[in-house]
Formats: structure tokens, sequence, C-alpha cells
């Protein structure tokens, strides 16, 4: 699950964790007012959207008066901010984010991970800041830092000091850096975080009183987690999600919509990634990906019949079952019954495996309505393949 | 022979007295598992499937002699069960459990540092060794004895690869599934260790998925260490970048992690790759005939 950035600052804040002065606006009026309360004479207007690359999209603006926080604030508000992450269609701007404009002096990098190859949260850490880290770990890798936690024992004051010399934060900089770096990490393990990422962690202020600020932050959490997370929880923005995403998941489904007009319905996350390649394979293109998980009954796979049907683009359905925990026979009955509630119009390519799975085909064979089978995945993805190219 | 579960294994089952535990002992005890008993805190004294039930691990195994769990515990209890059958001295522990907080499973990581146990999932079907031992939830029937030992992130394309194998006359040796999840107890170099330790195994298939260094880690180790052929597959290649496909480990974030190039590198260290997942079967066939490994 993701949050907001302002969301995230004000996460950070609490942890006590230096962030710019600022405040959350739903409408023109309300910026303005929030620009008034901060004070000063040059604010940041970021629309919120979860997508990154908001600053070039146009989504950040720097201004100088009062009434050019609500003019800005009322361009972003109700448009779609198109960004490198969002797709052609964009996102939708619905609220945004101003605050207290900063002198910054130099920007770095300073993420949060759990490394799967030491499974342990690592601290990533970079000079080269407000740059797109996966670009400076191509170009630059020298310049990325690494320094991997001990979960233990916790983030220690040398590790930090560590990471700060390496990055070049020194002199009164260094203590800063080392209590924000520690207090970000207890914020990432305390709410079930899966990443955190500052970007930029910036020095601002004048010559003789500079400080760090995180400007931008992200935070990734899990969703496996999400049930001793209430407060996290209670910052999720369905907006930002794909509502049959979020549908999908209310039924214990797990969807992902494609480009393609193949349909696919499949048990098990592995077994759906290898059906959706069988059909690319076999020169067809998916339409979605969709697991019913273990212990999928009629009603599920109903559900998931409906899901995939209100792409418009499904020419047919491929369901490909290996039952394990699941039961063929079940799976036979729930399609049966989406065939008759749903009026399903399209060909529906059926292949079973695995437990009841005699008793599965039987039912299917007896239904009366024209499933077609096939023995094994290779056979069903070509039939499908053949099927939406006529 | 087989790996980490054979005939001699004593198994109890963690959350013993659950619905889904209940089943699967079921199935287990009816393939020959030796199954001796099982944990539920509270029930105690207490006897399930005409098995003793007891309070924790540390009793079930002073009493019984276990060695390995079955660990039916859920998500937000399991990392702790975990750490439990560990403490007690089980030796081998394998979690079905989907949807463990990652944390969790961080701190049970550090936990087993300097502790001999081996640790199957999370989010797997877990462990069989066909006609001895199944820890886990299977369909036990499509796994026959022979010569092939298995290892898969992803349980029903391990399900898949099988039946594609029995089809073709193609038994095995261990079916070891090592979970969907980032963080998780093996990894896939454990495994390859075992299969190359363990004398009745002479062909191994390895079955990943996109994300993560573990797959071509795994090839790299094979190349210098495992002596017998190995096939490998990468679900995935219709993927696309960034979005998570299901398994909370099954995420494209570097070009190095998708299903091409991981395959890519398997093939470039000089090892079999069945580029379609409906092709593993006869992958295996073709390395153990230009190999001269006899199909058992």
């Amino acid at each position: 699950m993701n949050i907001h950035e302002y969301q995230a600052k004000e996460l950070l804040q609490s942890f006590g964790v230096p962030v710019p002065v600022g405040g959350v606006a739903f409408n023109p009026t309300q910026a303005r007012q929030a620009a008034e309360e901060i004070g000063g004479s040059r604010w940041v207007v970021k629309a919120q959207v979860h997508a990154g690359g908001r600053g070039k999209a146009g989504g950040v603006k720097v201004v100088d008066s009062l009434d050019e926080v609500k003019k800005v604030a009322d361009a972003m508000i109700g448009t779609r901010l198109v960004t490198h992450q969002t797709g052609p269609e964009g996102s939708l701007v619905q609220r945004v984010w101003v605050e207290q404009a900063s002198q910054i002096r130099k920007e770095f990098y300073l993420g949060f991970v759990i490394d799967r190859a030491t499974q342990r949260i690592t601290v990533i850490a970079s000079s080269e800041g407000g740059m797109d880290i996966e670009e400076v770990a191509k170009v630059s890798p020298e310049k990325i830092i690494k320094e991997v936690i001990d979960p233990a024992i916790g983030l220690r004051d040398f590790q930090c000091r560590k990471v700060a010399t390496a990055i070049g934060l020194k002199g009164k900089l260094m203590p800063q850096a080392v209590k924000i770096m520690k207090a970000i990490y207890r914020c990432m393990r305390d709410k079930d975080a899966l990443q955190a990422e500052i970007n930029p962690l910036a020095v601002v202020g004048p010559e003789d009183d500079q400080k760090l600020m995180v400007l931008d932050a992200k935070f990734n959490f899990d969703d496996n987690a999400l049930y001793r997370q209430r407060a996290v929880t209670e910052m999720r923005d369905l907006a930002e999600e794909d509502p049959k995403e979020v549908e999908a998941t209310g039924h214990g489904l797990n969807y992902i919509a494609l480009d393609g007009n193949i349909g696919c319905i499949v048990n098990g996350a592995g077994l759906a990634m290898a059906s959706l390649d069988a059909i690319t394979l076999h020169g067809g293109a998916p339409a979605n990906f969709l697991d019913v998980g273990g212990g999928a009954s009629p009603e599920k796979v109903t559900n998931a019949c409906r899901i995939v049907l209100e792409d418009p683009n499904v020419k047919c359905i491929l369901v490909n079952i290996f039952a394990g925990i699941n039961r063929c026979d079940w799976i036979a009955k729930g399609l049966i019954q989406a065939c008759t509630s749903l009026q399903i119009k399209v060909p529906l390519i059926v292949r079973l495996a695995g437990t009841n799975v005699e008793e599965g085909r039987k039912i299917l064979a007896e239904s009366g309505l024209s499933f077609i089978t096939a023995e094994n995945l290779d056979a069903a993805a070509a039939k499908a393949v053949a099927i939406v190219k006529g | 022979m087989s790996v980490f579960v054979n005939k001699h294994s004593k198994v109890i089952f963690q959350g013993f007295t659950g619905e889904h535990a209940t089943f699967h002992a079921q199935d287990a005890i009816s393939m020959g598992t030796q199954v001796v008993g099982g944990v539920t805190p509270g029930k105690g004294g207490t006897t399930h499937l005409g098995l003793p039930v007891f309070d924790t691990v540390a009793e079930a195994v002073a009493a019984t002699g276990a060695d390995v769990s079955a660990v039916f515990v859920p998500p937000p209890f399991n990392a702790d069960a975990l750490m439990e059958a560990i403490d007690a001295g089980i030796k081998v522990a394998v979690t079905i459990a989907d949807g463990i907080p990652i944390h969790d499973m961080v701190r049970l990581q550090r936990y087993r540092v300097g502790k001999d146990a081996i640790i199957i999932g999370p989010n797997t079907p877990g462990i069989i060794t066909p006609g001895e031992c199944k820890v886990g939830i299977m369909p036990s029937h499509i796994y026959k004895k022979g010569n092939v030992g298995i290892v898969s992130r992803s349980g029903t394309l391990n399900y898949e690869a099988t039946e594609q194998m029995a089809d073709l006359g193609l038994g095995i040796t261990t079916s070891v599934g090592i979970g969907g999840d980032p963080v998780n107890g093996t990894d896939f170099v454990t495994v390859l260790r075992a299969f190359e330790a363990d004398p009745e195994t002479e062909v191994v298939v390895m079955i990943g998925e996109i994300g993560g260094p573990q797959e071509v880690a795994a090839a790299r180790w094979a190349k210098e260490n495992l002596s017998k052929p190995l096939i490998g597959f990468v679900a995935g290649i219709a993927a696309p970048p960034g979005r998570r496909m299901g398994h909370a480990g099954a995420i494209i974030s570097s070009e190095a992690d998708t299903a091409s190039a991981k395959m890519d590198a398997m093939e470039q260290l000089g090892h079999y790759v069945a580029r379609n997942p409906a092709h593993i079967g006869q992958t295996v066939l073709r390395a153990m005939q230009e190999r001269g490994i006899a199909v058992k």
C-alpha cells in the first residue's frame, strides 16, 4: 500500500524527522489559506498523486504570492497529471500540498529497503540527490552506499556516521543525519513499511545555519501487516488504485489488468504467470492476470468471471486450474454457475488437473454447456489463441 | 534417499486441530507419513486423529521424538510458531501460510542464525518425498517416485511440471517448494546443495519467477558445484515491469530481474532451459537422454 507525499511527511515528522512546514488542501481556497498560515513569501505547491515524476510533469510549482498559490492549486486540482509512471491516462489530482519553499544548497538520496540478498533492511544512500536512484546505479554505481541493518541490534550510530561520511555530510550536518536515519529506520520497522525513499534529503537554509530536511518522501507498506497498522490503513487513498483491482482484492482474488484480449482465470501466482507466458508464446495477448488463490468456492469463481468480463476487450477466457488445496469439482460448479448467472457469451477454454479432476470434468461434460476443454497447458493456450485469431 | 524428509521423519502439526491441518494430516498419514502428534496451545492432553495433542512444541518433541513440523498457524502468529519449533529442536519446519508480515520474516531469519534448522516457506505447498513423507498441501497422487529432484518458488507451477514429467514416465526423489515470498526460509542454493548430496537424485529441476537475484545466484552456484544436470524455467516472460504478480516476491525491479534475463543467464552458465512452461517435462527428458541418465 502506498501513501501520498504529505502523509509520508506527517508520518516522518511524528518520528522526529524535520520536514518543511506545510498543509494539505482539497480546493484552491484551502490552498491559499494554508499558505497564509505557513507564512513567508515563497511556497511550493505540489500535486498529491502516488506516481513519481511529478516535477517534470508540471505537478510541482514554486510561487511568490498568495494569489498565485490559489491560481496554481486551481490549475492542478481536478486535472489529470501525466507522469512517466501514470501511463497516458494520467492520475486525477484531488489534493495539493502547500509548503514553505526551502533554500536548497545540496541534495542527497536516502532509501531504506528490504534487501532480498541479505534479507535485511538496508540503507541505500547517494550524494546524487534529486535523481532517479536506478539511473545513478547504472551510470555511477560507486556513488551508491549500502549499509545492512541487523534486526536484533537495530541501526547503530556508527553505521549512520559511516553512511553520512561516505556521501559527504560532515560537521554540524553529521549528527542531524544520524538522527534522521535512525528515525526513518524506526518508522519503517514500527509501521511495517517495505520501503521508504527520501529523495531528496536536502541541506537547506543560510550559510551559517544549515539544516538537513526531508523535501520528498515515498512509503510503501506491507499489505500483509495492515491488520496491525490501523493508522497506516487509514491513510489509504482508494482513488489512487485501480477500482477493479480493489474489487478483486475484496473477493480474495488477485487481478491485474493487461492489454490483450484473452481473459485468464488461474489458481496460484506461478501457474498464472506461466499461463500468460504460454499464451504469449503461442502469439496471443493476455487481457489480465488473475489468481483465484486456494480454496476457490463457486462464488469466488463466478466473481472471477465477472471481473474478467468487465474488460470489453476479452474475446475468450482461459481457465487453468491445477488443484492442490483447491477442488476441481468446486471450480466446475463455479463455472457453470457463472455461465448461467452472467450469461457468458465468449468461449471458455477449461483445463482442469489435480484434486478431484475426474469429478470436475464429469460435471462440465454433463452440464449441457459448451465448454472447450483442454488436456494440458499447451493445448489450452493454443486453443485460446486460435479462437481470438479466428 | 531423498532430501530433508524421508520415511524416518517424525512429523508434528502446529495448529493441529484446525480444519486445514486436520485435512492435510489425514492425507499425509494415508500416504505413509509418520505423523506422531500435534500442537494446539490450550488443548494439550487431548487427542486428535487418534494422536496426542500438546500445548508446546517442546513437550511434543520430548514425548514423540518429532524432528519435522508442519506449521499450519495463521500468518500473524506464524513467525512465532517457527521460532518455537526451532527453539524446541525441530530440524525441518515447513510453513504453508501466505501473508506473513515481511518484518516478522526478517526477525525470524535473524533468530535462526547459528541454529541448525531448515525452514521451508512461507507461502509454499511444502515438501514431499513420494511414498515416504509429505509435509504440505500438494495433491500427493501426482508425485511418483523417481530420480528427479524438483525445487520451485510457485506451488501450482510445481504441480504443472511434476505432471508433465509424470506423463513422460519421470518420477521424483523430493519436491521442495521454497515459497513465493521475498524473504523466505530456504533459498534455491540450499536445496541444490541437498540434491547434490543425495545419491538418488540424478537430475535437478529449478522453477523460478521474476524478481530477485536467487535464480541466477543458484545457477552460478550450480555451474561450480552441481555435478548433475540442471533444468531451469522462470515464469513471468509476459509480466509487465513494476507490477506485483500475485506473489509478494514476484515484481520486476531491475532489468536482471526479468524472466528472459534470468533464463539467458542460466543458459550462458551451461544449464538446460525450458523457454516455454509447457515444455518443462520434455526438456528434463531431453537432458536425461543426452546425459545417459535412466528414466525412473
